[in-house]
């Protein structure tokens, strides 16, 4: 065993019956991290950090809304990380992974929107601001809903895989010229943006619960994404279970 | 292989012109597209100025966007994508021949429509030769980024409506860019507005005419396995 070279180890991850015995083992544990972080910095956000001196306790919205906009970013980047090595490497469980994170993405994405809304109309006035930020995030669950919106459409896993996998990567490509369009566009037409308050540096009393529910979050992608993962491969088998009996 | 690529621009200008309208039927389209902004909002000539090279540009958008599942489809169903991909004419080059002939019978006959329409809407004779430019500068890239949302939809049912989602957000920094170089002339912008959105509209243009056909090639042979 120990002869084995980097690529062999990484090939023994790529059998999907051993990732199914080995998530299956640390999903229980990842888990109890995810809700003890998830109730702590629930605990501190909600409950024992002050209120802002500007904003009041509206300013509570921030410690769902920031992290749901961190992970609306890393989901996108998971999802086209996978798909280039799934493209390039045609890792079998690279396609899964990019799929499973799709939707998860898009539902951090809404989160992102619904939260700044809600945040938005006390703050601003208004519930929603062609802000350069709001629009690339918008744009970004446009990019998310297409890709899944493809998943859907193409029966054969294999075939939907790849063409899945292009649209991911061209998106990454084109995800920073859009938002640098957006940005050019915004302070072509608005300059001075209204809303530019806020202190330079955040108080470490609510830094602490942001990094909190920050870490909580992530660990929440990454324990439903081990979830649909699994549920992924159990689907395709149960496929492949029943194309094998269509034959007989 | 310049013999293939222009044979197969040349089949595919021949087939427009003789049979499904060409570059005709786009222009109708955008026309009608451009009347019923007029009957949505009022007949205010300055509102109409105004909104005029946004308006334009959506109408160019959408008819780039209703013509996008021709670009394969019909050569898919009859079979002579086959035939197309057996040659020795690389994928990437055939993608590129069809993206130039679906510029020349849907996004050229636009621009050259584009002052016409704007006459109906009331925008100012000064802008006609920058939004002419900037016209002429981005519609290539609506082609050549057409070509991924139409590759991705071949054989799939109801593929163009899929195309048409899958292509609009890359559409948005045209469409940006776009408006930006028109507007520059009409309206009070900041000087050097008006290079800038050209260069911008340039470059990503560029980007399309590469990224385009590649990843439109590997996204047919997925499909076409």
């Amino acid at each position: 065993m120990s002869t084995l070279s980097t690529s062999q180890r990484l090939q023994a991850f790529a059998n999907p019956t051993r990732f199914m015995s080995l998530s299956g083992r640390i999903l229980g544990p990842m888990a109890a991290v995810t809700a003890l972080l998830l109730l702590s910095g629930l605990y501190f956000a909600l409950l024992d950090s002050p209120p802002d001196y500007q904003q009041g306790e509206t300013v509570r919205i921030m410690y769902v809304h920031v992290p749901s906009a961190w992970l609306a970013m890393m989901g996108y980047m998971i999802m086209a990380g996978a798909s280039a090595i799934g493209l390039i490497f045609r890792h079998p469980l690279a396609d899964v992974c990019a799929k499973s994170a799709a939707p998860i993405g898009a539902a951090f994405t809404f989160l992102a929107l619904v939260t700044g809304s809600l945040w938005g109309k006390p703050m601003w006035g208004t519930w929603w601001v062609w802000d350069a930020r709001l629009t690339s995030m918008l744009i970004l669950l446009f990019l998310y809903l297409g890709y899944i919106a493809l998943w859907a459409t193409i029966e054969e896993p294999a075939r939907a895989a790849r063409g899945a996998a292009v649209l991911a990567l061209v998106g990454a490509l084109n995800v920073p010229i859009i938002h640098y369009s957006v940005v050019w566009w915004n302070t072509l037409h608005q300059p001075a943006s209204v809303f530019r308050m806020g202190g330079p540096t955040i108080a470490a009393s609510m830094l602490t619960p942001l990094m909190l529910m920050a870490l909580g979050f992530t660990m929440l992608f990454v324990t439903l994404l081990l979830v649909r993962m699994r549920a992924e491969i159990l689907r395709r088998r149960v496929r492949g279970l029943l194309l094998a009996k269509a034959d007989m | 292989m310049r013999r293939a690529f222009s044979a197969v621009l040349m089949r595919d200008l021949r087939l427009a012109t003789r049979a499904g309208g060409g570059g005709g039927m786009a222009v109708f389209f955008f026309l009608i597209v451009v009347t019923i902004v007029p009957l949505g909002i009022g007949p205010d000539l300055n509102l109409l100025a105004m909104i005029a090279p946004g308006m334009l540009w959506v109408g160019l958008l959408l008819s780039a966007l209703l013509t996008l599942d021709r670009l394969f489809q019909a050569d898919f169903e009859d079979g002579s994508m086959d035939i197309l991909m057996m040659g020795d004419l690389p994928l990437e080059a055939l993608v590129a021949a069809k993206a130039v002939g679906h510029w020349l019978t849907t996004g050229l006959p636009l621009v050259i429509a584009a002052p016409l329409l704007g006459l109906l809407l009331n925008l100012d004779e000064s802008a006609y030769p920058p939004l002419m430019l900037a016209m002429l500068l981005g519609s290539p890239a609506l082609s050549f980024l057409g070509t991924i949302g139409a590759a991705l939809t071949v054989g799939v049912r109801r593929g163009g409506l899929l195309a048409s989602l899958l292509v609009m957000p890359f559409y948005i920094p045209v469409l940006i860019f776009g408006v930006g170089a028109a507007s520059a002339a009409t309206s009070a912008m900041p000087s050097g507005v008006y290079g800038q959105s050209l260069s911008l509209l340039g470059a990503v243009s560029l980007v399309s005419l590469v990224v385009g056909p590649v990843a439109a090639a590997v996204a047919l042979r997925a499909n076409l396995r």
